[in-house]
């Protein structure tokens, strides 16, 4: 099988700093990754590279066994990369249903038409209130997005990426900022997704329930560099790990 | 699941076309009509222009450059090669739109904010400074008069009912455009450009096309003006005339697709009713101006959407 994003020696260093330091890494098909690391380890900085905001200062990014090194976000993206945000990214203005749309009509290639009414896009429009059903936002499909709880919006968010049917999808922190049902719904949520779209994840993400909860594999990033890979057992009880990062939290 | 689509904007379109319609019936006096056929042409300048501030987030301070570029290719075409060139004056004007706005945007949409804003101040007044010296071919300040067009259109009437054809028609494609997946993308490009690559979509070429479109239909509107006024100047080119069409879009209301052309037609009229009166009708409109961005800043039309929005939430809250 061939991995659908495989990460070789990069490196990225902000003046003297070295946020990434020679991370290699391999997604296959289907992984739920899971990147840890205290904060200030790098992890934003590395989905940063692997989408193109920021260009690697040494090594390479191959997402479906294409090198996409220095390519331009959108460019990545449209070859079926989706990323949902740290801090909730969505159109506030517009509707949720519209917000969902503009990613399916975009995957379609019909998000340039300039002359038909978007509410007569058939397929978009199906697809995207399938997409609000399985987030469970179908019911505030004509609300304006900003009118939503915190919660919802980062739904939304991850509706947004969703919609570009993408083979492989990053979430940066999906349960910042929730409270613990919150998170225990998302995290059903987004198992749920997983099965359901046949999706490929990798996330960055503080809550350890939802770190050891989800992940297949998890991959602890410390200083740039990658400190330890493994399951969530081999990660939970690595000496290394607990002393740089969980500590007493999970002992 | 079925949306709710609305057909109102259409219903206004055709109701304002019927409007415009009997003017000429009811008061066929030239006066009468010219004071129309200004409200057309700048409506149109106006919606034009708001599809680049209003829908997209781009704040123009030099869509003259476009309008005159629309009137002076009408006007010397006509100057130089004879007055049946009106109507190939018009279409010359929209190819040079089109060519100058890709130019002209290749650069400028590089940088955003105050920046785009000042760099199309300054390319307007380039195109002015241009006009204003090279006398002996546009006629610098003394611009160029009697252009009167050829035929049927040389008819009051006739030239009327042109303008307010090409004037509607245009409106309805921008109408359109605002409602297809390219205008919501648009409005995402304001709200959010840092999330619109993250659909695997380009903010530069969106921002490139709503400017050459929004260019082209300022050109038809500064066209159409040539021949209504039967005289062209560099006034058409100078910033205030930019100036002006962010005026009318911000008191009739920037958020809504209609609210440039009710701007349009608001500050026509107080400049022409006032402007009998008293030769200080800037001031008025100064003074409106400053009650409508102080008191109302969402615009003549964005302000009664809201009355309204907000009349239907109480409706419900009582016989709920």
């Amino acid at each position: 099988m061939e991995p659908v994003l495989e990460l070789k020696n990069l490196n990225k260093a902000f003046g003297g700093l070295r946020v990434t330091n020679d991370v290699s890494f391999t997604v296959m098909p289907g992984d739920i990754t899971a990147i840890i690391g205290p904060n200030g380890a790098g992890k934003t900085t590395l989905f940063n590279q692997i989408t193109g905001h920021l260009v690697p200062d040494a090594g390479s990014v191959f997402f479906r066994g294409e090198d996409v090194t220095g390519m331009a976000p959108q460019a990545i993206v449209a070859k079926g990369m989706g990323r949902a945000f740290q801090v909730t990214s969505i159109f506030p203005e517009e509707t949720v249903l519209e917000n969902v749309r503009m990613a399916c009509l975009a995957r379609r290639n019909e998000a340039r038409r300039p002359f038909r009414n978007i509410s007569t896009f058939k397929q978009a429009t199906d697809d995207a209130y399938a997409i609000l059903e399985s987030i469970g936002l179908a019911q505030h499909a004509q609300r304006a997005a900003y009118e939503l709880a915190h919660g919802d919006q980062k739904l939304l968010d991850i509706g947004i990426a969703l919609g570009l049917q993408p083979s492989l999808l990053l979430l940066d922190e999906p349960t910042s900022g929730m409270s613990p049902d919150e998170r225990q719904l998302t995290r059903d949520l987004i198992v749920r997704l997983w099965k359901e779209f046949n999706l490929t994840m990798v996330f960055i993400e503080h809550d350890m329930d939802t770190v050891f909860g989800i992940a297949q594999i998890v991959r602890v990033l410390h200083l740039g560099h990658l400190l330890a890979e493994g399951t969530p057992d081999e990660i939970r009880n690595n000496p290394e790990v607990i002393t740089a990062y969980l500590g007493e939290e999970v002992q | 699941m079925q949306e709710k689509k609305s057909y109102l904007s259409e219903a206004f379109l055709v109701a304002l076309l019927v409007a415009f319609a009997v003017v000429p019936l009811l008061h066929p006096s030239s006066y009468q009509i010219m004071l129309a056929s200004h409200i057309l042409v700048w409506g149109l300048f106006a919606v034009a222009f708001n599809m680049l501030w209003g829908v997209t987030g781009m704040l123009s301070f030099g869509q003259a450059l476009y309008f005159g570029v629309g009137a002076y290719a009408v006007g010397l075409m006509m100057k130089h090669l004879g007055q049946s060139w009106f109507l190939p004056g018009m279409a010359a004007g929209l190819v040079a739109a089109i060519v100058l706005a890709i130019l002209v945007g290749l650069l400028i949409i590089r940088v955003s904010g105050v920046f785009f804003t000042v760099l199309t101040l300054a390319f307007g007044q380039l195109a002015w400074q241009i006009c204003f010296r090279w006398y002996h071919f546009t006629g610098g300040d003394d611009g160029i008069q009697n252009l009167i067009p050829p035929g049927l259109l040389g008819n009051r009437f006739v030239y009327y009912y042109f303008t307010l054809v090409v004037v509607v028609v245009s409106i309805w494609l921008l109408l359109r455009l605002s409602q297809s997946p390219m205008g919501v993308l648009l409005r995402c490009v304001r709200q959010n450009p840092n999330r619109v690559p993250f659909l695997g979509l380009s903010v530069r070429y969106s921002q490139l096309r709503v400017y050459v479109i929004s260019s082209l239909f300022s050109a038809l509107a500064g066209s159409l003006a040539a021949g209504v006024d039967n005289s062209i100047h560099t006034d058409m080119l100078y910033w205030t005339t930019s100036g002006e069409v962010i005026l009318m879009s911000v008191l009739g209301g920037i958020g809504q697709f209609f609210g440039p052309f009710i701007g349009a037609g608001a500050i026509i009229i107080i400049q022409d009713y006032v402007g009998a009166k008293t030769e200080y009708w800037s001031l008025i409109i100064g003074l409106v101006m400053m009650v409508m961005v102080l008191l109302l800043p969402r615009g003549v039309v964005g302000e009664a959407q809201a009355l309204k929005l907000w009349l239907k939430s109480v409706r419900r809250s009582n016989g709920g």
